[in-house]
């Protein structure tokens, strides 16, 4: 037999991006988080900006209630997406051939986020007819398109992170969907929390909380570096975690 | 029961070293302490039931799973200090081969060969390679999960070895196969031998005795025999076994001599070397009746026969214990008296 001498490569993170980005694109799952998103989205942006119930509106202000709807769904989608991504490994086996691989954890994570961020991001820009609509009919900035955008993609990020830290942490992908979604759902809570008990313990709330006052920026065109330093923080933390976690868990 | 010498003489250039290992799971223990190595080539068999320990060893060698204690050297690496390295040098097929089954086989072994370390250009040199090797070629563009059990086994073979490691760890190997499987799958393996350090488990003996030169048994975490297989064979069998069941009469014998216990007279029997009662084998039919089980030099059933008659004593049943391997083994893991 031919031996053929491996050439090291620092791509690992790539290779595991490009399978996990192939298996959504493979797998019905992807498609059907994708076409109910896009469904929801659609729907609730009819209501609001061309339906009976539209009323007389600011274009800026359709365009920031698309944004405030499209949140919520990108995080539940974030949320389906990542379960399975590495509890299916462990259910399957397929986590073993990781395991045994000259792979760092932190590659395996990343490159798994970033496939998740990715899918994520095209189905949220698979809506972008919908702003191009009000963009094309009424007055609002490319700018606070982008923003808005790039809000979406910030806290679909989070999200990911805490799903692919809830799935890290069991096989069973129904375990790790109601622990990220009892991470998640905290995360939002704590903005109407913050709104009803008293200082100093509001202002903790409403700086942890992943809506409210990170994403009212972003939803209504305005760019604050220190959201963006929000979400990058709790998504790097939650990656963090998961690799931690993966890392002791690759040994058991 | 006796156990052939488990010591070899120190490998020149081993692969595997093994001091002292040990596993366990919360206050269980599932291996050890277990010390072994194994030289560079050599195909080594590890032969037990299921739970013994076999996978909880392998995978270990594989970096998959940390010992509680004890050192492993892989090619001359601490598995602890430098995993990913010695992942570099291991080729591991787990009992259920990890097959992505929404990927196809050739999509498969290329992410295999690229997550192991290799180049874009040596995964495409390598890929069909492997496939003509493990005989899978025709199945390139197949989803895995729509693959036979035995050429699953085959995928998982191909990916194992894809980026040519020094030694090769397969799990049960024959898992799940049919018959026909089971032979295209040897012929691989000793193929394989003649290019890599293997290492095979089984808890089925020929699956392995006909593709290792030598073979570890294990039983309850610890290794139990060592050798090839002649030598476990001749450790075990140098002696002949035979089992004898006895009835002694009630009465004293005519002469009015206090008589001689069937196991003294057993003993009496030249080339006999060891006599031991069986526990527990009285018969409810016959509740005097106690079965020996003996060992000599030669086949003594005659011997013994009228050794026991002429002291008064009825034979009641006379069985030479099998010889076959597959016994051997048995006795060794201690499931049925050989």
């Amino acid at each position: 037999m031919t031996a053929a001498q491996p050439a090291i490569t620092a791509g690992a993170t790539g290779v595991v991006f490009r399978r996990e980005l192939g298996a959504y694109l493979r797998s019905p799952m992807g498609y059907i988080v994708a076409a109910t998103v896009l469904l929801l989205d659609g729907l609730l942006f009819y209501a609001q900006a061309l339906g009976p119930s539209a009323g007389e509106r600011l274009s800026g202000q359709v365009l920031a209630g698309f944004f405030y709807n499209a949140s919520g769904l990108t995080a539940i989608a974030a949320v389906a997406l990542s379960i399975r991504l590495v509890a299916e490994e462990r259910q399957t086996g397929t986590q073993l051939l990781l395991d045994t691989s000259p792979v760092r954890d932190w590659e395996i994570v990343l490159g798994k986020f970033l496939s998740a961020l990715a899918f994520l991001t095209a189905i949220n820009l698979a809506t972008l007819y919908m702003p191009l609509l009000i963009l094309v009919n009424g007055k609002v900035s490319l700018a606070h398109v982008l923003t808005g955008y790039l809000g979406l993609t910030l806290i679909g990020g989070a999200v990911l992170a805490v799903g692919l830290f809830a799935s890290a942490l069991t096989r069973h992908q129904l375990v790790a969907a109601a622990t990220a979604s009892l991470v998640t759902g905290t995360l939002f809570l704590l903005w109407p929390l913050s709104r009803i008990v008293g200082p100093p313990v509001s202002w903790v709330f409403a700086a942890l909380a992943i809506h409210g006052r990170h994403f009212a920026g972003f939803q209504s065109g305005l760019f604050h570096l220190r959201d963006v330093a929000y979400y990058v923080a709790l998504t790097y933390f939650f990656l963090y975690a998961a690799t931690k976690i993966m890392e002791a868990k690759r040994w058991e | 029961m006796e156990h052939p010498p488990a010591r070899r003489q120190r490998p020149a250039n081993p692969m595997v070293q093994l001091d002292g290992v040990t596993k366990y799971y919360g206050p269980k223990r599932a291996l050890g302490p277990v010390s072994f190595e194994i030289e560079k080539g050599d195909a080594v068999g590890f032969l037990g039931l299921n739970g013994v320990g076999k996978t909880t060893l392998l995978r270990i060698l594989a970096c998959g799973l940390r010992p509680s204690s004890g050192t492993v050297r892989i090619g001359g690496l601490d598995v602890l200090r430098d995993p990913h390295e010695v992942r570099k040098r291991v080729g591991y097929l787990p009992e259920t081969p990890p097959v992505y089954g929404d990927m196809t086989v050739g999509d498969y072994l290329a992410f295999a060969g690229r997550i192991k370390g290799m180049s874009q250009e040596a995964v495409a040199r390598r890929v069909p390679e492997v496939e003509e090797y493990a005989r899978v070629a025709e199945v390139h563009d197949v989803l895995t999960r729509n693959l036979s059990q035995g050429y699953r086994q085959r995928v998982g073979v191909a990916q194992a070895i894809i980026h040519d490691p020094e030694l090769l760890i397969l799990d049960e190997p024959t898992h799940d196969l049919d018959p026909v499987q089971i032979m295209e799958m040897r012929g691989m393996i000793r193929e394989l031998k003649d290019s890599h350090t293997i290492l095979i488990s089984s808890h089925i003996l020929p699956e392995i005795s006909e593709t290792c030169d030598r073979l570890l048994v294990l039983n309850d975490g610890e290794i139990v025999a060592s050798g090839t297989e002649a030598e476990l064979g001749e450790g075990l069998l140098r002696s002949r076994r035979l089992s004898v069941t006895v009835r002694t009469p009630a009465q004293q014998p005519a002469d009015g001599s206090p008589g001689t216990t069937p196991e003294a007279a057993i003993r009496a029997v030249p080339g006999v070397t060891r006599v031991e009662p069986a526990p527990a084998t009285r018969r409810r039919s016959e509740p005097q009746a106690v079965t020996y089980h003996v060992e000599g030099d030669a086949d003594l059933r005659a011997a013994v026969c009228r050794a026991l008659v002429e002291a008064g004593h009825d034979v009641v049943a006379l069985a030479r214990a099998e010889r076959e391997l597959e016994r051997v083994f048995v006795g060794l893991v201690g499931g049925v008296e050989a």
